[in-house]
């Protein structure tokens, strides 16, 4: 199996990729890499609120995502913080527990990820999360060495 | 060894070994060594529920610091306990109880010796205990004492000139003014009523906290911009084990110091301590309940455990005369003194990580006070006295202790270690150390 860090090179192709990410019809094939299925593959991040991963991961398995990868973090966006007390002395709480989701897919399946995703963690109160989609360079399954949308 | 005690506890063993009477001509009567052995035995017990409070004393301040000085906290209060051990036999025990003194201090270096093995009843203390089960009833108190500091200091300070303190307060500052009272010095003869150390213990350990505070200054960025910031404790079902460990404890502590279980109305007024005790301590965590509810909206539960300990503290001075009512509104005052008095500190810029100084040092001097409510021998001015004179010289001694320590080992770790935390930077050992669960 080739090293995935021999091609620095493709550095400068997810940049390339950003922009067809925007616009799929001009997505540039082949041009360093010539893999199959490279540009096939989209990594999807999105932070949402904790209490809604169970609901959002049963909702992901019943449209056939296969797997996903899940953090608790905390961060700050339109929410921001709030304060609460301690031992008698106010103190900011200047980020919000979240949860994580990285989930890679094929590209064809992408669209469909981010509105169940979208409208799963959906509460209508602020603090409800962000959806990012991008583009992924190669994708390999340790087990089997299979590579991009084979090793999904 | 001890069979030959503990046989004539029961007169149907007694009487059932009529052997015993001529292999032992002058065999003594249970009336003779009976509160000799029942003595003893609440030493041995309340000493143990005393020696846990250490382990109490560590899962609260394990609980109430930040999880990269967790392991730096077990490390002092392992280490504090035994330095007490040693140091308290090795000069504490006897220069606290030195028999006939001049009541201001004892003689140093009279090393404990225990009562020798198989001690026959002749040779025993029968209006008392053995030696061994005193010496480790009074031991296990010390090592209250030294506790409450490590609390207070905790975060910021060194281990070894932590311990260096421990060692002077152990072996000399406490036993010295523990003298004055329960040794039977000046203040004991001025009338002065302290039954289990409400002031000879805790404000003692909370006197020394603060001069620690006050010379090793607040940990880095507490107090900034004129603002407070908290720095919440790290685990909080710890810091609440703890507490009720503590709660457990004092049981032994106050009712221990009755220091007499031979008769009904001993081992009767050792039982009113226990309920006493604890009607204090449920006071004033529901008095901490409720006033952190309406001062701030939610219940605070680190100032709920901090008043569960004050209503404790409060009845410490006097835990058998006050009625079940006296105990839960001593105790509950005790829960007001803290939950107004931890914000207070902050405002002068004294930074206590666990609540320390309220809790044993206000509320020490409050229950000293609240003795007089109900123990009709109590003067009050008596016991101002008692509280100015353990309060100027432990203060002022621990200031010296502290200072110099400053100035020659240095007490406090560098901005850097401290930011790092001090189990990486002084321990090399994490409490936590796993990344997941590998």
């Amino acid at each position: 199996m080739p090293s995935l860090t021999s091609r620095p090179v493709l550095i400068r192709v997810t940049a390339q990729s950003r922009v067809s990410a925007k616009r799929p019809g001009l997505l540039v094939v082949g041009t360093v890499n010539n893999r199959k299925g490279w540009q096939n593959v989209k990594l999807i991040i999105a932070a949402i609120k904790p209490f809604k991963l169970e609901e959002v991961r049963e909702a992901l398995t019943t449209i056939g995502v296969r797997g996903m990868m899940v953090t608790e973090i905390k961060g700050f966006g339109s929410q921001s913080g709030h304060t609460e007390i301690y031992r008698g002395a106010e103190y900011a709480v200047n980020f919000v527990p979240k949860v994580k989701l990285e989930i890679v897919v094929a590209a064809s399946m992408a669209d469909q990820v981010v509105e169940t995703i979208q409208s799963t963690a959906k509460t209508d109160k602020i603090g409800d999360g962000k959806i990012f989609v991008l583009d992924v360079q190669s994708a390999v399954r340790v087990r089997t060495g299979e590579t991009n949308d084979d090793a999904l | 060894m001890k069979t030959k005690y503990l046989l004539p506890v029961a007169a149907v063993a007694l009487a059932a070994l009529p052997t015993m009477g001529f292999a032992q001509d002058a065999a003594p009567s249970f009336d003779e060594i009976g509160p000799y052995i029942m003595t003893t035995l609440l030493f041995c017990m309340a000493g143990f529920l005393v020696f846990f409070m250490a382990a109490g004393f560590a899962m609260l301040e394990g609980g109430l610091v930040r999880s990269k000085n967790v392991t730096m906290q077990m490390t002092k209060n392992i280490a504090l306990y035994s330095v007490a051990a040693i140091m308290y036999w090795l000069i504490g025990f006897n220069l606290m109880y030195p028999g006939d003194f001049n009541g201001y201090v004892g003689s140093f270096f009279v090393i404990t010796q225990l009562d020798p093995v198989g001690v026959a009843a002749a040779d025993a203390a029968l209006d008392y205990a053995s030696v061994g089960s005193d010496f480790f009833f009074q031991l296990v108190f010390v090592a209250a004492t030294a506790s409450i500091v490590s609390g207070a200091l905790a975060e910021r300070i060194k281990l070894w000139p932590f311990l260096a303190f421990v060692v002077l307060l152990t072996g000399v500052l406490y036993p010295i003014s523990g003298s004055w009272q329960w040794g039977g010095g000046w203040l004991s003869e001025a009338g002065f009523s302290d039954f289990a150390g409400s002031t000879v213990v805790h404000s003692v350990g909370g006197w020394a906290a603060l001069a620690g505070a006050i010379v090793l200054g607040p940990r880095l960025g507490k107090y900034k911009d004129g603002r407070v910031n908290p720095m919440p404790g790290s685990n909080l079902a710890l810091a609440t084990l703890g507490t009720f460990i503590l709660w457990l404890g004092w049981f032994g502590f106050n009712g221990g110091s009755q220091l007499a279980m031979g008769t009904v109305g001993d081992v009767s007024d050792v039982s009113r301590i226990f309920a006493n005790t604890n009607m204090a301590a449920a006071a004033g965590a529901v008095t901490a309940l409720i006033l952190t509810q309406v001062l701030y909206k939610k219940p605070d539960l680190t100032m709920v455990l901090n008043g569960a300990l004050a209503g404790l503290v409060s009845i410490t001075a006097e835990p058998l005369a006050p009625t079940l009512f006296g105990a839960l509104w001593i105790g509950s005052i005790g829960g007001v003194i803290v939950v107004l008095t931890v914000p207070l500190l902050d405002k002068l810029k004294i930074d206590d990580v666990v609540g320390a100084i309220p809790v044993h040092l206000f509320a020490g001097i409050w229950g000293t006070i609240a003795v007089v409510f109900y123990n009709g021998d109590a003067v009050l001015a008596t016991q101002l006295l008692g509280i100015a004179a353990y309060g100027v010289f432990t203060f002022v001694a621990s200031l010296i202790v502290w200072f110099i320590l400053k100035v020659t080992l240095g007490i406090r770790v560098s901005e850097e270690e401290e930011l790092q935390g001090l189990d990486v930077s002084e321990l090399g050992m994490e409490a936590y150390p796993e990344f997941t669960k590998a």
